[in-house]
């Protein structure tokens, strides 16, 4: 069952990846939906199985490398929360699989777009389902590989191309950050493995290293450093600035890569190793405060986009903050709780705006669409179920995760928990206002678009809309069924030992006696934030404008993302850049090629040609060069024998 | 009485020898295998070389098997003239193998080139017994037999296309050279044997563990023997009949000097020198040295201003010997198990570049020039591709299975404190990395010619994917050789 869940999107990778053309499009769609199909049936098993009936356990496929102190096994290690999300990424995988059998329907390379698929929730399962931090590292490269692959997928257009390219590059700091991670613990605990480092934090939590003068802290270096490669997959601050561009992508992707699965792997690397950060307080706290900066930031610049993808990409953005500092104040659960509905919501959103996106002619600008909501209702409800759960509308899924989330902060009863929960109210403020900015700018008012293109809309097909079902259950139920399991008084079984949280530190427990106004503020907040965005968009259209003209400064600081890539292009590429040339025609056109290449390939074909001169091809030659080596040994001894 | 007794006694030693004959069985059946293959041969006459090439590679499977049976600790026979442990075992299996490969390799080449005759396999059945019990050999007699059996064939081998000019030429220049070789590895026996009285290798080790004073006879007889040990495995400076006897020979019998004799000969030299002389490793450990360094040198920058692919092959070989002898000179457990690991992949790696060589073949013509491989990426994509990863994995790119190979010889150089060697060894791999990567740029960047003619047969395309597969799968189980490996080098050690 386990093999089935994991290995099943890697068998339709390589099927349709190497026999693509051999069994022709059709043949290459059906298959990989088919066997993600199953996978995600299976991994419905095993989360009965493991998560429900508390049976996690750890399946040994074979030794990788044995070499000294470094074992490393390929294990695919199933406990609850490796196996939620391999539901949550096995459940959307499937969905998008079918999905893109519609979405792609007019592109020309639809096997290679099914292998990419496939191939990227392997490796996004290979990710949660490891059982080291070597494995745990492939999972986390091969993700990068295949979001790289399908962000670029439509290679034909340039900002494509430099979307997948910057989110290589920024993922690649997040890596490093996470290589050194594994280094650290490497060196640290002398393992690799995830039981072993977790039995030996109790023994090593004093651990200190004195590192050029400095005395650190050997669990805080590890955990901050891995929390920079958490925040490099995840987007967080600082970090973020390839999400938003990745939504060059085919709109898929973005829901399956950028909303449910492959953003979340920084989340579930905390939660992976709660043991560890659990000891490092001090980057606990940083990963708070920069949760709710991320989230804040995000949402404030979501309210002024207006392309309808980037809107839901800042909004993912905001939502993993909220995700970040409920790790930060050590609500593992709550953060896996909001992970989880918010895959289910955030999927339908994406895949909701796809199928606007399809109708208008693949428009993307909100300023052109309007007054589509009778021509395509069944897009249009989902959407709203969608935001409703986003908004944290009582009853929907993301109610009772963004609830949590904020009581934990609130009930952690430190200064930096009450800024996450304060800047939490605000952005829960801010998220039901942009999510419903959206439906109305989008579905309702007049017409913005030209006559060609509104004759044109149409629902999308029954291939595209049927799989979305399943995603409303999730955004509808998702929310009120698994609460006791995840946040309620059932976690403990339900999580096992899989989270670890110190006592004086079970913020979740206290999140269930916070003053009732904590946890009513944010649906009314969310509420006021609807009715708000009715009131701008609906009642009166013109407000917005005079708004914008009234705090001209601040809508364009928002609307151009705090300038974050002028700063980052002003600060960083352009001094590299002329580094970059200076060394380049200087340093190594003029000194190392000199000197160096072109000197030492001379160098080396003389040497060569010497050799092959020796070849005379006359065997009196060989066997006098035979004669003459041994000569040489043995007077070499007779000298050493003898000095 | 004297009846009773000396029945015991007959029957004692009755025992003993049904006791021998276990530990040599394989060899025997070898043998027997051989001579009635011979037979069959010979009596049905002409175009009988595809049956009695099956029958080889099945005889050879049969015995491949019957070795693995064995026990993995070591045994004796015959009065100690001969030993078989686990070491042992795995590198007989992997000679056999490399001969079966060979078979296989050269079938459809014989055919083609008019040297369709039945004694090619035969022949290498033979030189493979004769490695088989070199790598047995426990008494310096043992050894001498063992490689004189292995080397007559070759020579044969060599000059098999005897109205070919080049391939005589190759074959009396490898006969000259080896009688040469042989000569200086006797005349180190007989000083070996006239200081201290003894050829057995227990006896010498004994000697040299409990004697302080060595007779500078003895080193010289060792270095002799040592020189004669390294012709066979083409290290610098006994190395200059390498290229033309490879250029030289026919191709398939290229192909099997490439894969099988070297494994053998290094085999022994690993026996010999930790062995019976393990206790002179101050001695032997500063010609190895100095022979890994040269060989990595020559194989490298000689290799450079090679045209001919079988020629370049040869220079390859030599470099890779030089960094084979890298784990022996580390002279520890590690390093041994470098070089079981070394020269497994080699040997894989080394059947997938000869298959891909036999297969240059244009307008029924075998060519063989590097340029002839131009622009075949568009008309062979597959075997471009295959014989992309051989050569990333012959350069030791990570993280191809060559890369591992290099790797554990240079952690073993390291850890023995011989660093001036590792990093030799490291430079030297990248300028050879200039001829390997030179072949990958002319598949795919250099202007397209003329097609190859369609790979006669599923061999040759068999064996060059099984390669290519395994270098490039090496490292999802690196483990299953190096464990392997590991007690192999480990059963040398144990008394």
């Amino acid at each position: 069952m386990e093999f089935i869940a994991v290995f099943l999107p890697l068998l339709g990778a390589l099927i349709a990846g190497l026999f693509g053309k051999v069994i022709g499009d059709k043949g290459s769609q059906f298959i990989t939906c088919f066997l993600m199909v199953c996978a995600a049936a299976a991994s419905l098993f095993l989360f009965k199985d493991v998560a429900m009936a508390s049976n996690p356990r750890v399946l040994e496929i074979f030794t990788w490398i044995s070499s000294g102190d470094l074992n490393v096994s390929w294990a695919l290690r199933f406990d609850q929360i490796a196996v939620v999300m391999v539901f949550v990424v096995n459940i959307v995988s499937a969905v998008v699989h079918i999905y893109s059998v519609g979405y792609m329907s007019h592109d020309p390379a639809k096997a290679k777009f099914m292998a990419y698929l496939s191939l990227f929730t392997f490796a996004m399962l290979m990710l949660v389902t490891a059982d080291n931090l070597v494995q745990l590292f492939f999972g986390w490269e091969g993700v990068g590989v295949a979001s790289y692959l399908l962000i670029g997928f439509w290679n034909h257009k340039e900002s494509a191309n430099s979307a997948a390219i910057k989110a290589f590059v920024m993922n690649r700091i997040g890596d490093f950050g996470l290589a050194l991670g594994i280094m650290v613990i490497f060196f640290a605990f002398g393992t690799l493995n995830f039981d072993e480092i977790f039995i030996r934090v109790e023994e090593l939590k004093d651990l200190h290293l004195e590192f050029l003068g400095f005395d650190v802290h050997m669990i805080t270096l590890a955990c901050a450093l891995l929390f920079v490669g958490a925040m490099g997959k995840s987007a967080q601050l600082g970090l973020h600035t390839w999400l938003p561009d990745a939504m060059e992508g085919p709109t898929p992707v973005s829901a399956l890569i950028h909303a449910a699965t492959m953003v979340t792997a920084g989340v579930f690397l905390v939660v992976r190793m709660s043991p560890l950060f659990e000891y490092a307080p001090s980057v606990l706290m940083f990963i708070c405060i920069l949760g709710a900066l991320t989230a804040l930031i995000a949402a404030t610049i979501a309210v002024t986009q207006n392309d309808i993808k980037r809107v839901i990409a800042y909004s993912t953005m905001s939502q993993l903050g909220y995700m970040f500092f409920a790790l930060g104040v050590s609500a593992y659960s709550a953060a896996m709780f909001h992970l989880f509905t918010h895959a289910f919501f955030k999927a339908l959103l994406f895949l909701g705006a796809g199928s606007v996106i399809h109708a208008m002619s693949d428009e993307q600008d909100m300023r052109k669409m309007g007054g589509i909501y009778k021509l395509i209702p069944a897009t249009y409800i989902m959407m709203w179920i969608g935001s409703l759960a986003l908004a944290g509308v009582p009853f929907f899924a993301g109610y009772f995760s963004k609830d949590m989330v904020l009581e934990v902060a609130y009930a952690d009863h430190t200064w930096f928990g009450m800024f996450a929960y304060w800047v939490g109210i605000f952005v829960a403020f801010l998220t039901a206002f942009y999510s419903f900015r959206l439906i109305f700018m989008a579905f309702h008012g007049k017409p913005r678009c030209d006559e060609k293109v509104m004759d044109h809309v149409h629902e999308s097909p029954k291939i595209m809309l049927r799989p979305l079902y399943v995603l409303v259950i999730g955004a509808v139920t998702a929310g009120y069924s698994f609460k006791e399991l995840f946040v309620g008084s059932d976690r403990g079984d339900f999580f096992g030992k899989s989270i670890f949280v110190l006592a004086e530190n079970d913020t979740v427990a206290a999140a269930h006696h916070v003053p009732t106004w904590v946890a009513v503020l944010p649906a009314a907040v969310g509420i006021v934030g609807i009715i708000l965005a009715w009131v701008f968009y609906i009642k009166c259209p013109k407000l917005p404008e005079k708004i914008a003209n009234a705090f001209k400064w601040i809508y364009k600081f928002f609307l151009n993302k705090w300038y974050f890539d002028e700063l980052y292009n002003r600060l960083v590429v352009k001094p590299l850049f002329c580094f970059g040339s200076l060394f380049w025609k200087i340093g190594d056109v003029k000194i190392i090629d000199g000197l160096g290449p072109n000197g030492v390939a001379k160098l080396s074909k003389k040497t060569a040609d010497l050799t092959s001169k020796l070849q005379s091809g006359y065997v009196y030659h060989y066997a006098f060069v035979m004669l003459i080596g041994i000569v040489c040994f043995v007077s070499f001894y007779l000298f050493k024998f003898n000095g | 009485m004297t009846t009773v007794a000396s029945g015991l006694e007959v029957s004692l030693a009755m025992s003993q020898i049904e006791l021998d004959l276990n530990v040599v069985m394989p060899e025997i059946l070898m043998a027997i295998f051989g001579m009635l293959l011979l037979v069959f041969g010979v009596i049905r006459g002409k175009n009988s070389l595809r049956l009695v090439s099956y029958g080889s590679a099945i005889a050879m499977v049969f015995v491949a098997y019957m070795v693995l049976n064995l026990p993995v600790e070591q045994e004796n026979a015959f009065q100690g003239l001969f030993v078989n442990e686990w070491f042992s075992s795995f590198m007989k299996v992997l000679i056999l193998m490399g001969s079966v490969i060979s078979i296989f390799l050269s079938l459809n080449y014989l055919e083609n080139n008019n040297m369709n005759r039945f004694e090619f396999p035969i022949l290498i059945l033979f030189s493979t017994l004769g490695m088989m019990i070199m790598l047995s050999a426990n008494d310096l007699m043992t050894l001498y037999m063992g490689l004189e059996l292995q080397s007559l064939p070759l020579y044969i081998l060599a000059a098999f296309k005897r109205d070919n000019l080049k391939s005589s030429e190759a074959g009396i220049k490898y006969f000259v050279l080896g009688a040469l070789s042989s000569g200086l590895l006797l005349y180190g026996i007989s000083l070996i044997y006239g200081f201290t009285g003894t050829t057995s290798f227990e006896t010498l080790s004994q000697t040299f563990a409990s004697d302080e004073n060595i007779s500078i006879a003895v080193i010289v007889g060792l270095v002799f023997i040592i020189s004669g040990l390294i012709f066979k495995i083409s290290a610098v400076p006994f190395h200059m009949w390498t290229p033309d006897v490879y250029e030289g020979s026919p191709t398939a019998t290229t192909a099997f000097f490439a894969i099988v004799p070297k494994i053998a000969a290094m085999g022994l030299i690993i026996r010999i020198l930790f062995g019976a002389f393990a206790d002179l490793i101050e001695q032997w450990q500063q010609i190895i040295v100095l022979v890994s360094i040269l060989s990595m040198l020559v194989g490298a920058f000689a290799g450079i201003v090679q045209d001919n692919i079988k020629r370049l092959m040869a220079y390859s070989s030599i470099g890779h010997i030089g960094y084979a002898l890298v784990g022996v000179a580390a002279g520890s457990i590690d390093g041994v198990r470098g070089v079981i690991i070394y020269l497994t992949i080699y040997m894989i790696m080394s059947a997938g570049v000869f298959a891909v060589i036999l297969s240059m073949k244009k307008n029924d013509r075998m060519v063989e020039n590097i340029s002839d491989l131009s622009g075949i990426s568009k008309s062979n994509p597959a075997m471009a591709l295959l014989m992309t990863i051989l050569m990333f994995s012959m350069a030791g790119i990570p993280p191809v299975a060559g890369f591992f190979g290099k790797l554990f010889i240079f952690q073993a150089a390291v850890e023995s404190g011989l660093y001036t060697l590792a990093v030799i060894g490291v430079l030297t791999s990248v300028v050879a990395a200039f001829y390997y990567l030179r072949i990958i740029k002319v598949m795919y960047f250099d202007a397209f010619e003329d097609k190859f003619d369609k790979i006669q047969g599923k061999s040759l395309a068999t064996i060059m994917t099984i390669s290519g597969i395994f270098a490039l799968c090496f490292i999802i189980s690196p483990d299953i050789l190096f464990s392997t490996a590991s007690e192999a080098a480990q059963s040398l050690w144990a008394e």
